[in-house]
């Protein structure tokens, strides 16, 4: 499994993500700038977190224009994983790769901080590894993480597994409480129909090893 | 035709100085080199009143390896071929006036000290002080730094990994913004900030070039102001995005071999940024205005050379290796303009095209005049220090309970976690102890160290002691990174005073300074780099006077880091230090619930340095589970804070021989409260008594409540309660 991690004018968390899939998991992975539209090789694109463009007009909303984003849509109609972490979501979604939308989290701050959450969906590439119902525990950094979609997208997502984390407590129980952002029924992350193009707010790079605070981070990059 | 009084004040210069320049020049000065005297001899800029007072801090170890005023920051060895690049710097007055955007480029021009050295920036820290959260005011101001520091410092990915945050009547329209960053880079390409070699390129790279900031940090940072409103206009506005885009090019920059020297452009601008280059590399530089690209239209030369847009550096490139760098800025999008170069005369000359509009020796501009003043100790500084504890109610154990939880609730000893979680404290996987603790860890990739960090200072303990209060600020951090399991190594400082000119001020000045020097010298700790802020005052009532310590430690092994909370039920609870004297003055009880700043502090360095080594030593042997420093509200908030953040309980007893309130909240120094499983005790008296620490049994780490005998029994809930929404009840929330 080849993993090409894309770097965005403001990405921050690609150096997190090489970090975490080559010295701690001793995968293969490489950057990929995103003038470069070459993507022969790649098994796995990640989009990482930061502030591509500087979040300027919607975050995710130029970097979706970036020369590199046409080849990622390429790549994931010929079921090329794509994984979407934080800012890597947004792009997603306004690049029409995911349904619905990220708003700013409903108390208006930026919020760093552990979650626990719930895997609501096993039969993925990224959660092959975890079990339904386990409870994976990863930190969250955004302005922005409210996921949002409007009924009959929500109800499409339900219906079809689409969703794969939802915020919970360490036992597993998806309450408001454990909410961070307002997401529309605690979602944390969802996976494209076809099951290739997964976004997640939270930052399973951050979550590598025991002494940063866990790991639970590592089991969810696909092999 | 003698300069008018009005363009003096806008360039905030005195006569005397004019005359000066005048004298020195030959001549009278042009109106765009009267702009550039200004700034560049401004008190920001050239540290007039502070400059010969700060020659008392040694400023060197075994481990320096660029001393304060050398380059724009300090760096220090770690071993491993690594070097530590630290400053720290104040952007108060700024934001006093527009609280987000103040707090905002004071991130953005501390961030920028530190990767024109080549650093890659890891870590950002801040030292914060307002008025009371009572006044809507400040409430207003509170809310707009925090959110500035976090809209700058969360879009560039450097994790915000701690500081302090304290509320004063004497801070209401002075607020206190100090902005630390700390940067790790391989000493080898460790890059100045010095012009030399003639005919060598002067490249402007960044944001284009505007009207916001004149006048700025140099002009608003040198006299006290009634009128605020009209200055907004002075308050700089940033654009993290693209300091993002230059952190990364500059740092891909510095590994080539094009450039003689890097400089960033902060308080005064490219006036600062040339000179100061020029200066260091002992050359002339000549610049063409025209060709500094601008936002706004018709501006002057002298608007140009003294905007203070953010986001720009000057590259000092080598001739012919201009288009290379051009080529890496572009990739980067980044916009870079040739706007002059380095000659060999010794002149700063500033043209507008063909016309000549300021020529001054570099040498000239480079070195304001110093002022020793006079200082005297204040009239009122005796009486200040006088407690008569005969006339202080002590308190009944009944009252000790709801005193802890109101002290726990206040806004000074409150927990942060409102500020903090507002911070990506996390991003670049370095961070092994977050925000909440003594100190933040981190860990340097690549090795098995890690570095610790903390900022620390009282304003009231310097207010009725300068001397003491300056030697506390510097034990306090040492202390907290003790706790954390670090070895000091070096500090950058703030110094935040009032009126210099005004004696009372200038003796707490010069006595912060001495008594920070000496507990420097004694701790074996060097300050590499700082910041002086003076003129902090408003109506003539100046803040207290407020030396702020960042602290740098090293710690060999990463897995041997110790944090303030109690970890497991069954451990003893122990006191490192002593437990002689009342500690009542300047203490927060004292302020909160007798509603008194009175009282002499004090310090016993040699103590101080012991229960650190004991402390440093029992982490290191792996004895203890944690380790928290004593500080506001004294052992029983101490103690209830290791509980409250391990989620575990204590009971137990404190020494209590005189008075119930100096017992429970006193402040005496050179304290730690530490856990440890009972296995471990026999080795930590060795240890204690081998450094002649006085040991004493506070209790043990059990069930859910925290209870002191005699006095006090709290569900923990309640306790955690108290401090944990302190912060959010004083905001109204």
């Amino acid at each position: 499994m080849k993993y090409g991690v894309l770097v965005f004018p403001g990405t921050w968390s690609d150096g997190d993500c090489h970090y975490a899939l080559s010295s701690v998991l001793g995968r293969d992975v490489a950057y990929i700038w995103h003038k470069d539209v070459d993507l022969s090789g790649y098994d796995c694109l990640i989009l990482p977190g930061g502030f591509s463009y500087g979040d300027y007009l919607r975050p995710g909303a130029i970097a979706r224009f970036s020369p590199v984003m046409a080849e990622v849509e390429r790549f994931a109609a010929n079921g090329g994983l794509v994984f979407g972490i934080c800012n890597g979501f947004q792009i997603l979604c306004e690049a029409g790769l995911l349904p619905g939308a990220l708003l700013r989290n409903s108390h208006l701050q930026y919020r760093c901080q552990w979650v626990n959450l719930r895997v609501e969906n096993a039969n993925t590439p990224f959660t092959s590894r975890s079990r339904k119902g386990q409870v994976l525990r990863i930190p969250i950094s955004h302005y922005e993480g409210c996921y949002f979609a409007d009924a009959d997208t929500l109800a499409e997502l339900e219906a079809n597994n689409q969703v794969v984390f939802r915020y919970c407590t360490p036992e597993g129980e998806v309450t408001e409480q454990t909410n961070p952002n307002g997401a529309l029924r605690n979602i944390a992350g969802i996976i494209n129909k076809r099951g290739n193009v997964l976004g997640m707010m939270p930052h399973p790079e951050r979550a590598c090893e025991p002494l940063l605070g866990g790991s639970d981070g590592n089991l969810l990059w696909p092999v | 035709m003698p300069v008018s009084q009005e363009i003096l004040d806008e360039v905030a210069l005195s006569r005397a100085e004019y005359d000066l320049i005048v004298e020195r020049l030959g001549r009278e000065p042009t109106p765009v080199e009267l702009g550039m005297f200004g700034s560049l001899w401004s008190e920001h800029c050239g540290y007039k009143h502070s400059k010969l007072l700060l020659k008392m801090f040694p400023s060197t170890s075994p481990r320096s390896l660029i001393g304060v005023g050398q380059e724009n920051a300090g760096a220090v060895d770690i071993g491993d071929g690594l070097a530590v690049v630290m400053k720290m710097e104040s952007h108060n007055h700024p934001s006093a006036i527009e609280p987000y955007e103040g707090a905002a480029t004071g991130v953005g021009g501390i961030v920028r000290d530190i990767f024109t050295m080549g650093a890659r920036p890891i870590a950002l820290m801040n030292s914060l002080r307002f008025g009371p959260l009572s006044d809507a005011h400040n409430r207003y101001l509170f809310n707009g730094v925090v959110a500035g520091i976090a809209g700058y410092g969360n879009c560039l990915g450097i994790p915000d990994v701690g500081g302090e945050i304290y509320f004063d009547q004497v801070y209401s329209q002075n607020p206190l913004v100090n902005a630390l960053c700390l940067g790790l880079i391989e000493s080898k390409w460790l890059t100045s900030a010095r012009a030399s070699g003639q005919g060598n390129l002067l490249m402007l790279v960044g944001a284009d070039t505007g009207r916001d900031g004149l006048h700025g940090a140099s002009g608003l940072a040198s006299r006290t102001f009634e009128e605020q409103k009209e200055l907004r206009s002075a308050v700089q506005v940033g654009n993290p995005f693209l300091e993002k885009l230059l952190i990364e090019a500059c740092l891909e920059l510095v590994q080539h071999d094009w450039i003689v020297g890097l400089q960033d452009l902060g308080a005064a601008g490219l006036t600062s940024a040339s000179v100061e280059s020029a200066a260091r590399g002992g050359s002339g530089m000549d610049i063409d205005v025209l060709k500094v690209p601008r936002r706004e239209q018709g501006m002057t030369p002298y608007e140009v050379m003294l905007s203070e847009s953010q986001e720009r550096m000057l590259v000092i490139v080598k001739k012919g290796c201009e288009n290379k760098v051009k080529t890496l800025f572009e990739r980067w999008d980044l916009r870079c303009d040739i706007i002059g170069q380095v000659t060999a005369d010794g002149l700063a000359r500033v043209r507008e095209g063909d016309v000549v509009v300021a020529e001054i020796p570099v040498k000239l501009l480079s070195d304001p005049p110093l002022y020793r003043l006079p200082a005297s100790k204040p009239a009122w500084l005796r009486g200040a220090q006088s407690l008569d504890l005969a006339t202080l109610p002590d308190l009944a154990p009944t009252q000790a309970g709801p005193a802890l939880l109101r002290l726990l609730g206040s806004p000074n000893i409150a927990s942060k976690q409102h500020v903090y979680r507002q911070y990506d404290h996390q991003v670049q996987n370095n961070t092994v102890v977050a925000p909440g603790s003594d100190a933040a860890v981190l860990r340097i990739k690549g090795t098995a160290k890690a570095i610790s960090l903390t900022t620390d200072g009282n304003g009231r303990y310097c207010y009725l002691d300068p001397y003491a209060g300056g030697a506390i600020a510097v034990a306090e951090a040492a202390r907290n990174l003790a706790c954390s399991g670090a070895q000091p190594l070096a500090i950058t400082d703030c110094l935040n005073f009032g009126n210099p000119e005004k004696p009372d001020v200038y003796y707490q000045l010069k006595e912060c300074i001495r008594g920070m020097a000496h507990a420097c010298r004694v701790l074996g700790v060097p300050v590499i780099s700082g910041n002086v802020s003076l003129y902090n005052e408003t109506r003539g009532q100046a803040v207290y006077p407020t030396p702020v310590v960042g602290m740098l430690g090293l710690m060999e092994d990463v897995t041997k880091h110790c944090t303030a909370a109690f970890q497991r039920a069954g451990d003893l609870v122990y006191l490192l230090g002593t437990c002689d004297g009342v500690g009542l003055a300047g203490s927060e009880y004292l302020a909160l619930e007798q509603g008194l700043v009175k009282g002499r502090p004090t310090i016993d360095l040699a103590l101080e340095k012991r229960v650190q080594r004991t402390c440093l030593a029992a982490i290191r042997q792996g004895l203890l589970h944690s380790a928290h420093d004593c500080s506001d509200g004294g052992l029983a908030v101490a103690v209830a804070e290791s509980a409250v953040i391990g989620g575990l309980g204590f009971k137990g007893r404190l020494p209590m021989e005189g008075r119930l309130d100096s017992a429970l909240f006193g402040e005496l120094q050179s304290r730690i409260v530490v856990s440890l499983a009972p296995e471990n005790l026999p080795q930590l008296e060795k240890i204690a008594s081998k450094h002649k620490v006085p040991l004493t049994k506070l209790g043990t780490v059990e069930g859910k409540h925290f209870a002191i005998a005699g006095c006090l029994d709290l569900p923990l809930d309640e306790v955690g309660e108290a401090w944990r929404g302190g912060l959010e009840r004083a905001l109204g929330g």
